[in-house]
C-alpha cells in the first residue's frame, strides 16, 4: 500500500524533525534566545561525525560520546560569554535584544560556514554506515534511518521524562513559563537559561550526528534545518515538548506526501507553505498557550 | 535659526555638486572606475532602501536576494520584447506585489518569524524558478542580450539612487514617516493612537522591496548570463544588511557610509582572498553588532554630543 | 440600558489557555460618569481594558458603543471611535520629544489633523497636563509622573468621549495625588466619560460615581464607592488589603 509506505516514511522523517525542534524549544522557548545559527551546530556535528568515522574509524554512536559534551560546553560558553552581554546591553527592550541576537547569530553562521568551508571545501560529503535494508510492509528502509529515528524518539522521551520528574527539569519548565515568577520562587534563572541553551545545543548536535549516517551534507545545509526546527516549534507550540513530536511528524508526513504526489524537488516549497499556513491560521501552535 | 539655514544650504550645495560629478563621471573616467561606481550605486540603492524599512521598524529582512533575482529574471524574460524602462517598471511592480503578500503574512508577528521567512523566501523562489525552468521551459540558464550597456546601467542606477533618497527624505518628513517612527518606538502606542501599524509596515516593506527588484532588473544585463543559482544568491542579502548596519540605519545617508568601504573591501577580497570572504563577512557582522551597534552614524552622533556645549533637550 | 448609556458590555469572556481572565462580564457606562473598577491583582481588570480597546480578542460577548458593536475592532479603529487609554506601565515614545509625542496623538487620532493645525492644540494639551515648559524635552528623560502626564496628553489629543485610565494614579506621593485627582475631576467636568482602574481607594472615593469590583474575572459587587468599599465580599476579596 503506497499511502502507508509514504506515511511511514513521513513518520521516520518526523521523528528526526521532532528532535531538531526540541533543541530549539530549549533555546528559544526556555532561554528565550533567537539563535539563527542553530542549524549550523547540526552541520558541524555532522562533519565531526564524518571526520571521526572516516579518519579514526569511530562509529557515530561512539562519536556521540565525544561530540555531545563538546557541544554542551561550547554552547554554554557562547551563552555565558556572548549572549549575556547582549541581554545586558538591551536593558530589557525586547526588540533590541531580538535584533542584536538575530544579527550576532547570523554573523556566527558565516563564521562557522566559512571555517568549515576552509577545512572541508564546499563539496557534499557522505559516509556509509549501517546501510543494510530492513523490510517493513513491503518497503525496504535502510537500517541507519530507522535507528536514527528510534534514537531521536528515545532521546525525546528521555528529555520529556527528565523535564517532568527531576528538580532541574521542573525549574527549566518554570523558567519557560514565566522567568520573573520563577526568579521570585528562588530559581536561579540565569543559571537555568545557560543550561537550557547548552542542552539545546546537545540535542541539535545529536540530530546532526544521526542525520550524517544517512544523508549527504555540505557547509550550507544549516539554515534549512533551522527553518525546519522553527516550523516544528511553531506547529507544536513554543515551549511544548510533546507538541514537538506532533509537529515533527506533521512536517515529516507533509514532506513525504508532497514528494510523492507533487514533486520531490519542491520539498522546500512544502516546508514554506506549512510555515505560512500555521502563521496565518494558528500562530501559537497546536498546543500553544497565549 | 540662521545657522540651521546655512547648514541646510551647504548640504544642498554639496549634494548638487556630488550629483554633477556623478553625472559626468562616465565621460571622464576609465571603464574600471565606472564599474566600481556601478557597484557603489547598486549597493547604495539596495542598502538605503533596506534601511528605510529596517531602521524605524527594526525588522531584519534577508529577502533582498529574492527581489533582486526577480528583477533579473524579469529582464531575462522581457529584455528582447520591451524597452528597458518598461522592464524595470514591471520588475518593480512584481517586487511590490510579492513583498506585499509576504508582508501581510508575516509582519503581524514577531521579528524572528520575519527573519526566517524572508531568508526562506529567497530559497523558495530559487527552487520554484529552478523547477519551472527545468520542467516547463526546459532551460537552465538564460542569456541576456541587450544594448543596455555600462553607461546605461550606470545612469539607471544613479536615477534609482536619487529616487530612493528623495523618497526617503520626503517620507521621513511626512505624517507617514512619523507613523513609521512611532511604530519603531512603541508599536502598541502607535496602534492605540490610530495608526494602522500593519498596513504602514506592509506598504513600506513593499515599496522598499520594489526598489530592490528595479536594481536587479537594471543590473541583469551586466551579468549577461543568469540561472537560479546566480540570480538568487543569498550573500547579497547579507552584504546589504552589513553595509547598512555599518553605516547606521538611523539616518538616511547612513548606509552609504557603510557601502563605500565594504564595496572596496569586497573588491579587494575577491581578488586576493576569495575563500575567506565568508569568514570576513561573519566577523564584520559580529564586530558591528558588538562594537558599532548604531553604525558609523551612531559614533558620529556620540562624538557630536561630546563636543556640543549645551543640551537643550532635557532637565537641567 | 437607556439613552444615556455610552458603553454596554454583555457576556464578555476571554480565556488564555486554561486560565479564564474575564468570565462573562456585564456592565454599562453612563455618559459623563466616572466609573471605577477595582479588584485584587490578577482579577482581570487589565484584560478587560484590553478587550475594550481591541488589544486582545474576545472569545465571546459584545461591547457596544452607542449601540454599535466594537468588540471586533482593532486598536486603531477603537481610537478613531474616540476611545483613548493610558497604560499600567507608562508608555511614551522615547526617541521623540514631548511635543512630538502629543503630535502623534493629533495626527493619527480621531481628528486626523495636519501638521500646521497642530501647534496651538499641542500647547493647549500640554498646559492642561502642566507640561507646557517641557515641550522640547526628550520623552525618555522625563520623570515618572511627567511621563504619566505626557501619556494623558497624548490620550486627550484624540478628543476622546471615553477615557480609560489604567492605574494612572499609582506611585504618586500625597501632593502629586491630590493634583492628579483634581486633574481627573476637571476632565470629567469637560464632558469626558471616564473609567478608572485603581488600587488607590482614596481616589476611588473622591472621583467615582459608581464602582464595580472584579475578582477572578467576574464582577462581584457594584454600587456607590461607600457601599462597595465596605461590602464584606469586597473586603474578603482583598483580604483586608486597602491602600490609602
Amino acid at each position: 500500500m503506497i499511502v502507508l509506505e509514504i506515511i511511514l516514511n513521513g513518520i521516520v522523517l518526523g521523528g528526526m524533525y521532532a528532535l531538531i525542534g526540541l533543541g530549539l524549544n530549549f533555546q528559544f522557548g526556555i532561554a528565550r534566545i533567537i539563535n539563527i545559527a542553530y542549524g549550523e551546530v547540526l552541520m558541524v556535528a555532522a562533519f565531526c561525525a564524518f571526520f571521526l568515522y572516516t579518519i579514526f574509524e569511530i562509529n557515530p554512536f561512539l562519536g556521540l560520546l565525544i561530540i555531545l559534551p563538546v557541544s554542551f560546553v561550547i554552547n554554554w560558553l557562547f551563552y555565558r560569554g556572548v549572549l549575556v552581554f547582549l541581554v545586558r546591553r538591551a536593558k530589557g527592550v525586547q526588540d533590541i535584544l531580538e535584533k542584536d541576537s538575530i544579527l550576532a547569530t547570523f554573523g556566527l553562521i558565516f563564521l562557522i560556514q566559512g571555517v568549515v568551508t576552509l577545512v572541508w571545501g564546499t563539496d557534499f560529503r557522505k559516509y556509509l554506515y549501517l546501510t543494510d535494508g530492513v523490510p517493513i510492509f513491503d518497503t525496504i528502509f535502510p537500517l541507519n534511518r530507522l535507528i536514527a529515528c528510534a534514537v531521536a524518539i528515545a532521546i525525546g522521551l528521555i528529555t520529556y521524562l527528565l523535564l517532568k520528574f527531576t528538580r532541574s527539569g521542573t525549574a527549566l519548565r518554570a523558567v519557560a513559563v514565566d522567568p520573573t515568577a520563577a526568579q521570585i520562587t528562588g530559581i536561579n534563572v540565569q543559571k537555568y537559561n545557560a543550561l537550557a541553551f547548552a542542552l539545546g545545543g546537545v540535542l541539535i548536535a545529536t540530530a546532526g550526528v544521526l542525520i550524517s549516517m544517512y544523508l549527504s551534507f555540505e557547509p550550507s545545509i544549516g539554515m534549512v534545518y533551522t527553518m525546519k526546527a522553527l516550523i516544528v516549534v511553531i506547529l507544536g507550540g513554543l515551549g511544548h515538548m510533546l507538541g514537538c513530536l506532533v509537529g515533527g511528524i506533521i512536517l515529516g508526513v507533509a514532506e513525504s506526501l508532497g514528494a510523492y504526489f507533487v514533486d520531490p524537488g519542491l520539498t522546500l516549497a512544502i516546508n514554506y507553505a506549512l510555515f505560512i499556513l500555521i502563521l496565518l491560521i494558528r500562530p501559537k501552535g497546536l498546543f500553544g498557550v497565549n | 535659526m540662521l545657522i540651521k539655514d546655512s547648514r541646510q544650504v551647504i548640504s544642498l550645495f554639496i549634494i548638487i555638486g556630488l550629483l554633477i560629478v556623478l553625472c559626468v563621471l562616465p565621460h571622464i573616467s576609465s571603464a574600471y572606475i565606472v564599474s566600481l561606481f556601478i557597484s557603489i550605486l547598486y549597493f547604495t540603492s539596495l542598502a538605503t532602501s533596506w534601511a528605510i524599512f529596517a531602521g524605524p521598524t527594526r525588522y531584519i529582512s534577508f529577502a533582498a536576494a529574492a527581489f533582486i533575482g526577480i528583477g533579473s529574471y524579469t529582464t531575462a524574460f522581457l529584455v528582447e520584447t520591451l524597452p528597458m524602462v518598461f522592464v524595470i517598471i514591471i520588475a518593480a511592480v512584481i517586487g511590490f506585489c510579492l513583498a506585499a503578500v509576504v508582508g501581510l503574512a508575516t509582519l503581524r508577528l514577531s521579528g524572528i518569524y520575519f527573519v526566517i521567512f524572508t531568508f526562506g523566501l529567497t530559497e523558495l523562489i530559487r527552487q520554484l524558478v529552478l523547477w519551472f525552468e527545468i520542467n516547463i521551459t526546459k532551460n537552465l540558464g538564460r542569456y541576456i542580450f541587450s544594448d543596455f550597456g555600462r553607461p546605461e546601467i550606470y545612469y539607471g542606477l544613479l536615477i534609482l539612487c536619487v529616487l530612493t533618497f528623495v523618497s526617503g527624505y520626503i517620507l521621513h518628513r511626512s505624517r507617514y514617516g512619523i507613523a513609521l517612527r512611532t511604530i519603531g518606538d512603541d508599536e502598541t502606542v502607535a496602534r492605540h493612537s490610530g495608526i494602522n501599524a500593519t498596513w504602514v509596515k506592509v506598504v513600506t516593506f513593499a515599496a522598499t522591496s520594489s526598489v530592490m527588484s528595479a536594481a536587479g532588473a537594471i543590473m541583469a544585463p551586466r551579468w549577461t548570463y543568469i540561472d537560479p543559482h546566480i540570480a538568487f544568491n543569498h550573500i547579497v542579502s547579507f552584504e546589504i544588511a552589513i553595509m547598512a548596519l555599518l553605516g547606521g540605519i538611523t539616518h538616511l545617508f547612513g548606509p552609504v557610509l557603510g557601502v563605500i568601504p565594504l564595496v572596496l573591501l569586497l573588491e579587494f577580497l575577491s581578488t586576493t582572498f576569495p575563500h575567506y570572504s565568508l569568514v570576513i563577512l561573519g566577523l564584520s557582522f559580529l564586530l558591528i553588532v558588538f562594537l558599532l551597534p548604531n553604525g558609523v552614524v551612531g559614533v558620529g552622533r556620540s562624538l557630536m554630543k561630546l563636543f556640543s556645549t549645551s543640551g537643550d533637550r532635557g532637565p537641567s | 440600558m437607556n439613552e444615556t448609556t455610552l458603553l454596554q458590555v454583555s457576556g464578555l469572556k476571554k480565556a488564555f489557555g486554561g486560565l479564564v481572565a474575564v468570565n462573562d462580564i456585564d456592565f454599562h457606562i453612563e455618559a459623563g460618569e466616572v466609573l471605577g473598577v477595582i479588584g485584587p491583582n490578577g482579577s482581570g481588570k487589565s484584560t478587560l481594558l484590553n478587550l475594550i480597546t481591541g488589544e486582545t480578542k474576545k472569545d465571546t460577548g459584545a461591547v457596544k458603543l452607542n449601540g454599535n458593536d466594537i468588540s471586533a475592532m482593532q486598536p486603531h479603529q477603537i481610537c478613531r471611535n474616540k476611545i483613548s487609554r493610558t497604560f499600567q506601565l507608562v508608555r511614551v515614545l522615547p526617541t521623540m520629544t514631548v511635543e512630538e509625542n502629543v503630535m502623534v496623538g493629533l495626527l493619527f487620532g480621531s481628528e486626523r489633523k495636519n501638521f500646521n493645525e497642530c501647534r496651538d492644540e499641542i500647547a493647549r494639551l500640554l498646559s492642561t497636563v502642566d507640561l507646557g515648559e517641557k515641550s522640547g524635552f526628550l520623552a525618555s528623560q522625563l520623570t515618572y509622573i511627567d511621563k504619566k502626564r505626557l501619556e494623558l496628553a497624548r490620550a486627550l489629543a484624540n478628543q476622546p468621549i471615553l477615557l480609560l485610565l489604567d492605574e494612572w494614579l499609582a506611585g504618586l506621593n500625597p501632593s502629586e495625588l491630590e493634583e492628579s485627582i483634581n486633574l481627573v475631576k476637571r476632565l470629567q467636568e469637560s464632558g469626558i466619560t471616564l473609567v478608572i482602574v485603581e488600587h488607590v481607594m482614596h481616589a476611588i472615593r473622591s472621583l467615582c460615581d459608581r464602582v464595580f469590583v472584579m475578582n477572578l474575572g467576574q464582577k462581584i459587587v457594584e454600587g456607590t464607592p461607600d457601599y462597595v468599599l465596605s461590602h464584606a465580599d469586597v473586603v474578603s476579596a482583598y483580604l483586608g488589603d486597602e491602600s490609602e
